[in-house]
């Protein structure tokens, strides 16, 4: 199991240090900083052995977080252990920085020796943690609270605790999608999926039991397998409604084994934002938008680079906040650039050209073009071309993910929920209106479903065809 | 308020400031006191001269400052251990307090304190807190009691903790179980032998039931835990591999993991023809990819894994090569991993695509990437026929380039190329002479000395070439060196008359001027062959090569087969066994796969699953250069330093007419040698050793009294190369009703080998070691020793394929080795395997006529009597012989240990060699093998 943990700050220099093994000496500390942090050559593996001893590393902007083990321990479960760690940090007090943690090394010290015992990890939800380790010193409990927040760590519903009240029920969702495209030099799509993460909001009182439906393909046969009268429904759902989800994957708060043989997720939600899925798709992709790059080299001092980009979907809808994103060299002395739409500039610190369009209607098209003057340089170093990006928000998911969810609030609440609980079981929450991403409110006093679609669309080959040379 | 001022101050007479802080009587500033002594803690300063007064604030009601002191009491106590006593009473103390997270806290803490009394004191406070109401206590608990087994094993045994331990597992809580099972396992690991982890199938059910509550790292542990657990058949296998698969949507990559671990250890007991199997397989995949958009660490991780899963079961991911394509901000570590797995995905269905990617990698910016990318392209070569031209074409077009990393890269996979596809490609080999001048790397130049030896008669001034290497020769490196020796070699065996002279003076370089002792012997033995029997030269030198296989750097299969049971742990990142890396006697137990319980209907061929494949088929590993002729160094040529000193200084060096009658012979006329350096040819090389014991028993056999079936000479079980130097070999025995096991163990490495033992897997006859395996003494290099090893017949039964396979593990200090052996089934023949007549006859009738079998023995001269009494000696008795016709009919029985009789009618005319064996048994699967044992005694 993990050894020890130490956090160092980017000079090497030790910040948090908490040994938990025997067989962790303090030198330990100085070999990861000598051999990792100070080593020469650009970091080649998160795990490093030195002299027996192995490391595991994760790094936050300047921070590096440090596993140490003499065993043969679980090398991914120490990963998410350390993930974890920088959450729950995050959860805390914020950005991880040197500055933050100096300043909270106290409650770090405390948080590592809850969440780690003897190097095993053990509940580490902030919801269950924020109950009893509060830096406010622990003021005197009754016996009652401390039996209540002892069964929450170790219960089974370790991510929420009882007794939460609000005044409005909400419960936001937001899908985010990522469309990975790879294209291959003559424009030709070679492989292209959807990587998704449906992120929850939830500000719900007491235990509510919530499901949530998507049109997955799987599903949606099942049910019209399962009743007659329903096929009328289903044809609505199948065909190009329905999505084959190649594989997903969930947050702790939902039962798997009922996944598994009914293909239903339920769960009883932790408070606040989560990610509740994350889920994977190849088959069908929308892709909203096509760029078109050009690249001219004329001479060895200057850059010509146009790029179109041309929206793929219904006239009818809009796309918003889109932003593309134009990796320059970097021996970029100055751009100039011109675009017929939105507003584009030149970031000498991102080396990049941002360009930001506010609004775009389906089946349009736009461009910009841009002069890059470089500086003469004898760098052997080649310039890596990393691809273009861009970013958007469109009220449909390329994956064709379209989502149903129902939230049951059970009676364990004080009286204003008595009401709101027959409501509540009877109102299901369904969204599948053809645009699928528009607004509707709910029938629950104070309920609020939100939405909006976030999409990514990286291009990994971002100079594919016009490389030409002059 | 900012707690990071704490880390700054360095004023001098700090201690003595804390010090009077500490003792100070307002509580705020105390607390702010032994923040700064934390402070000083964490970035090495040395404030153990605090304790006494850090100890003082423990007795507070401030938790946080409580914890405080306790971190400080965990770093100090071990250098301080009479201090640390005075913070036993508050501990125990606290193990009553009515406030279930101070219990827990105590506890926790106390277990961390490596101090003999504190640890004493520790017993009672564990023993109530085990048993605690609270479950925050009771999981807090358990661990402390793997703590306390690390600091005392035994006082944790004493004191009956273990069995309390055991007891959580079927705590109420689902946190209580998973700590508990983590700490057993923990226990468990440095007690091999003993049987903590009493996995049963209802432990096993109340495991799986809390996998489904506990929080994500328990699942974890249970996931580890029920991977060691070993089903009792595939039905039991399938129920959990059911109840497991959930758990691949899990969103902690490290459950996901430990699951395809369980998964990928079971399905090896599952039977393919089963529905289930195939929807287990297509289950894998879609997690496995999922994996890969997981944090860059955690794809790190998964993907060593996936290397690992791609090598034992193919088919999970072979539609899945896209995924695998690396992408523009991948860290460097993903991508090489990626390459590795594209390439072992690479099959004629998607050679294209690979290769299309690989070559827009070869154009990338980091050097080892592409270096990576290149090498893969020669191994797309080499692995799909089809595609070799287009490879070869990309590779050129890469030499084009001129990128001096890139050429190299190519030339080293082309040579491998050309040992895949002889005689196809050569013509590319102009274009690679041009760039000769360019190689700076060794592994690069010996593969173009390689090529120009190789195919020296097509390169017209190979001679040349060669020559401008050996102007700088002691500057080469060893690989080149070794590489130019042979290429020199050879060039002079294909073209003797006009590279005399060059031969000689690359001899001369190797053996006189070199203080590398391979190099040195390399030379002598070229310059032996070549002066004695240059025909044999040209047979040894130029000898057809091997084929190379298609696969490279595939993972040896058995450590594979264990690294599958470490899957998701540093093990499988490493890719090397936990002994590897850790120390201690942690992690030293070895993890195989279940063996595949087919049922009874028949044995399963083992034509997919790759561990079951015999050795011989094994695909062997392309050897790196400098490796390609070092077989011939293997040999042994008995006591070493002989002849060769003594040649060089009878023998003029250089004298010009050093090889002169090679020369002649190798142009065709038979001269004689007058100046061979050599004295001696190598004496007979690993002579059977125990050839004559044979013989010896023949006698006994045919005398018939004397109980001592008959003996195989012994065979080599485990060749040295494969068991880093020790060589065994061995044969088994049965004298006066015991069985044992004959064994020669030869050290054949450079290092003393010593701490022998010796296991059996379970077996068809339960054949287990009666005794541990003794060596005496330290078995020093190019000793043997002779062990007879007594064997029973009570070990663990699990029917074995073939029915008389032994798997053996054999370790010592420097590894453990594993091999199987075939044993002869007579050494499992009794002595009172002899029936009654009336018996004889009512079984014969008795035993179905569907078990009966008949076999064929050839070429036997002995007439019925000889074989009778022969036969006995090995426990094969006649109880009746009836003459029919002029042939004798012998009715034999014999028992196995197993209690299973066999009864046997053979037939012998006196004309003809053959004998007629008709087997009669109720087990008509160990028929065959009796026959076996048949044939063998009688032909011995």
């Amino acid at each position: 199991m993990i050894g020890g943990l130490f956090i160092y700050n980017h000079k090497g220099e030790v910040l948090i240090s908490r040994v938990y093994r025997d067989d962790i000496g303090r030198n330990a500390v100085d070999a990861f900083r000598v051999n990792v942090i100070h080593a020469r050559q650009q970091v080649r593996s998160p795990v490093t052995n030195i002299a027996r001893t192995s490391f595991f590393h994760v790094k936050r902007s300047n921070i590096w977080l440090a596993a140490v083990t003499k065993q043969n321990v679980n090398a991914a479960m120490v990963f998410e252990f350390l993930y974890k760690m920088c959450d729950v940090m995050t959860a805390y007090f914020g950005k991880i920085s040197e500055e933050n943690i100096k300043n909270n090394f106290v409650l770090i010290y405390e948080l590592l020796d809850e969440i780690l015992d003897f190097g095993y990890p053990q509940n580490s939800e902030t919801g269950a943690l924020k109950t009893f380790i509060t830096q406010q010193g622990i003021k005197s409990q009754t016996k009652e609270e401390q039996s209540q927040i002892t069964s929450q760590v170790t219960g089974q519903i370790g991510w929420r605790r009882e007794g939460i009240k609000y005044r409005r029920n909400e419960l936001f969702l937001d899908v985010l999608e990522s469309v990975n495209l790879l294209m291959s030099p003559q424009g030709q799509v070679l492989s292209a999926h959807v990587s998704g993460r449906v992120v929850m909001k939830s500000y719900l009182s007491g235990m509510p039991e919530c499901k949530f439906g998507m049109n997955d393909k799987i599903v949606i046969e099942k049910q019209g397998k399962g009743t007659a009268d329903e096929t009328g429904k289903s044809e609505l759902g199948s065909g190009k409604q329905s999505i084959a989800i190649d594989d997903c994957t969930f947050h702790q708060c939902v039962r798997l084994s009922k996944f598994d043989s009914e293909r239903s997720i339920s769960f009883i939600p932790p408070d606040g934002e989560f990610e509740l899925m994350r889920y994977r798709t190849t088959k069908d992709i929308i892709l909203p938008f096509r760029v078109i790059p050009l690249v001219r080299e004329v001479g060895r001092t200057k850059l010509e680079v146009k790029v179109v980009i041309k929206s793929n979907f219904k006239p009818s809808l809009l796309a918003q906040k889109i932003e593309v994103r134009i990796p320059t060299p970097l021996n970029t002395s100055g751009v100039q650039v011109i675009c017929m739409k939105g507003k584009a500039k030149y970031k000498a610190s991102e080396n990049a050209i941002v360009w930001k369009i506010k609004r775009m209607a389906g089946m349009k098209e736009s461009q910009i073009s841009a002069e890059i003057e470089l500086l003469p340089t004898n760098d052997k170093k080649k310039w890596a071309r990393p691809p273009i990006s861009m970013n958007f928000e469109v009220p449909f998911a390329p994956s064709g993910l379209k989502v149903q969810s129902r939230v049951d609030v059970r009676g364990t609440h004080p009286m204003p929920w008595r009401e709101e609980d027959e409501k509540g079981t009877g109102a299901a929450d369904t969204v599948s209106s053809p645009s699928g991403w528009s607004e509707s409110c709910t029938e629950k006093p104070g309920g609020d479903i939100g939405r909006c679609h976030l999409g990514r669309q990286d291009d990994r080959r971002g100079w594919p065809g016009g490389h030409e040379h002059t | 308020m900012t707690d990071s001022k704490y880390f700054t101050t360095t004023k001098k007479g700090e201690i003595f400031e804390l010090k009077a802080e500490l003792n100070s009587d307002k509580k705020e500033k105390k607390k702010e006191a032994v923040k700064k002594v934390i402070a000083s803690m964490t970035v090495g300063k040395d404030v153990s001269a605090l304790f006494p007064d850090v100890v003082n604030c423990m007795q507070t009601d401030n938790l946080e400052l409580k914890k405080l002191v306790y971190l400080y009491l965990m770093n100090y106590a071990k250098s301080q251990p009479d201090m640390a006593i005075m913070a036993v009473n508050t501990f125990v103390k606290d193990c009553e307090d009515p406030n279930p997270l101070i219990r827990a806290l105590a506890v926790r803490t106390m277990g961390c304190i490596r101090v003999d009394k504190i640890t004493e004191y520790l017993c009672e406070p564990l023993r109530k807190c085990l048993k605690d109401e609270d479950p925050y206590v009771r999981k807090t608990a358990a661990v402390c009691v793997a703590k306390l087994h690390d600091i005392n094993a035994q006082l944790v045994e004493d004191q009956g903790f273990l069995d309390t331990l055991k007891d959580l597992i079927s705590d109420s809580n689902p946190m209580v179980v998973a700590n508990a099972v983590a700490a057993l396992s923990e226990i468990a690991e440095s007690h091999p032998s003993s049987n903590l982890l009493d996995l049963n199938p209802q432990s096993i059910n109340k495991l799986l039931t809390a996998l489904n509550e506990c929080t994500e790292w328990g699942q974890i542990f249970i996931l580890d835990c029920l991977a060691n657990y070993m089903p009792k058949d595939d039905r039991e296998a399938q129920s959990i591999c059911e109840r497991v698969t959930p758990r691949l949507s899990h969103a902690n990559s490290a459950v996901v993991l430990s699951a395809v671990k369980v998964l990928m250890k079971f399905m090896e007991m599952l039977s393919k023809d089963l529905d289930y199997y195939g929807t287990l397989l297509k289950k894998l995949a879609p997690p496995l990819v999922t994996l890969l958009s997981a944090e860059p660490e955690l794809q790190y991780v998964a993907l060593r894994n996936i290397n690992l899963i791609v090598q034992k079961r193919p088919e999970i991911l072979k539609h899945e090569m896209k995924v695998f394509f690396v992408k523009y901000n991948d860290p460097i570590y993903v991508k090489l991993e990626k390459l590795d797995i594209m390439i072992r995905l690479a099959s004629q269905a998607n050679i294209a695509q690979v290769l299309a990617e690989l070559k827009e990698y070869a154009t990338e910016v980091d050097v080892d990437f592409v270096r990576k990318a290149v090498r893969a392209i020669g191994r797309c070569a080499i692995k799909v026929e089809q595609s070799a031209e287009r490879c070869v074409s990309t590779l050129l077009d890469l030499i084009q380039t001129k990128v001096n990393y890139v050429v190299q890269e190519a030339i080293v996979v082309i040579k491998d190329i050309f040992r895949k596809y002889p005689n196809k490609y050569e013509s590319v080999i102009a274009t690679l002479c041009e760039n000769l001048d360019s190689l700076d790397e060794p592994e690069a130049r010996a593969a173009m000395i390689w090529i120009v030896g190789e195919y020296a008669e097509r390169i017209d001034n190979a001679d040349e070439l060669l020559e401008s290497f050996l102007e700088g020769f002691h500057d080469e490196s060893t690989q080149v060196q070794l590489q130019l020796l042979t290429a020199i070699v050879k060039l002079f065996l294909k073209k003797p008359t006009e590279t005399q002279e060059l031969v000689q003076q690359v001899l001369s370089l190797a053996t006189q001027d070199s203080d590398n002792p391979d190099l040195r012997d390399r030379g002598y033995i070229y310059w032996r062959l070549l002066s004695t029997d240059p025909v044999a030269a040209k047979e040894v030198v130029l000898a057809e090569k091997p084929l190379i296989s298609e696969e490279t750097d595939l993972i040896e299969p058995t450590l594979l087969d264990e690294l599958i049971c470490y899957i998701g742990t540093l093990a499988s990142v490493y890719h090397k066994p936990p002994s590897a890396f850790v120390e201690g006697s942690r992690g030293v137990l070895h993890k195989g796969l279940p063996p595949r319980t087919g049922s009874i209907e028949g044995p399963e061929s083992p034509d997919t699953a790759p561990s079951g494949e015999p050795a011989a088929d094994q695909p062997s590993v392309i050897p790196t250069q400098g490796d390609l002729l070092g077989d011939l160094l293997n040999l042994d040529l008995g006591p070493p330093v002989t002849g060769p000193p003594m040649a060089t200084s009878t023998v003029p060096m250089g004298a010009v007419d050093l090889l002169g009658g090679g020369l002649d012979s190798l142009i065709g006329g038979s001269g004689s040698f007058t100046a061979a350096p050599s004295s001696t040819a190598p004496t007979n090389v690993g002579a059977p050793l125990g050839s004559g014991l044979g013989d010896l028993f023949d006698l006994t056999a045919g005398v018939g009294t004397l109980s001592g079936s008959y003996v195989a000479p012994k065979t080599v079980w485990l060749p040295a190369m494969k068991a880093k130097g020790l060589e065994i070999s061995g044969t088994f025995s049965r004298q006066v009703g015991s069985i044992s096991m004959d064994l020669v163990l030869t050290n054949k490495a450079l290092q003393v080998m010593s701490d022998f033992a010796i296991q059996f897997n379970r077996n068809s006859f339960g054949l287990a070691p009666a005794a541990p395996l003794q060596v005496h003494a330290p078995l020093a290099p190019n000793q043997s020793v002779e062990i007879s090893l007594p064997l029973n017949t009570v070990g663990s039964v699990m029917k074995m394929d073939p029915l008389n396979n032994l798997q053996v593990a054999v370790k010592n200090n420097i590894d453990v080795f594993y091999f199987s052996t075939l044993y002869p089934l007579h050494i499992l023949f009794v002595e009172d395997g002899k029936m009654e007549r009336q018996m004889f006859l009512a079984t014969w009738k008795d035993i179905p006529n569907e078990n009966e079998t008949q076999f064929q023995i050839k070429d036997c001269s002995l007439n019925a009597d000889a074989v009778s009494s022969k036969l006995q000696g090995s426990n094969i008795f006649t109880i009746a012989k009836r003459n029919v016709e002029g042939q004798d009919m012998l009715y034999q029985s014999l028992k196995l240990t197993n209690g299973i009789w066999v009864l046997a009618e053979l037939r012998i005319q006196p004309s003809n060699p053959s004998f007629m064996l008709s087997l009669k048994c109720r087990a008509p699967e160990v028929s065959q093998y009796i026959y076996q044992a048949y044939e063998t005694i009688l032909k011995n």
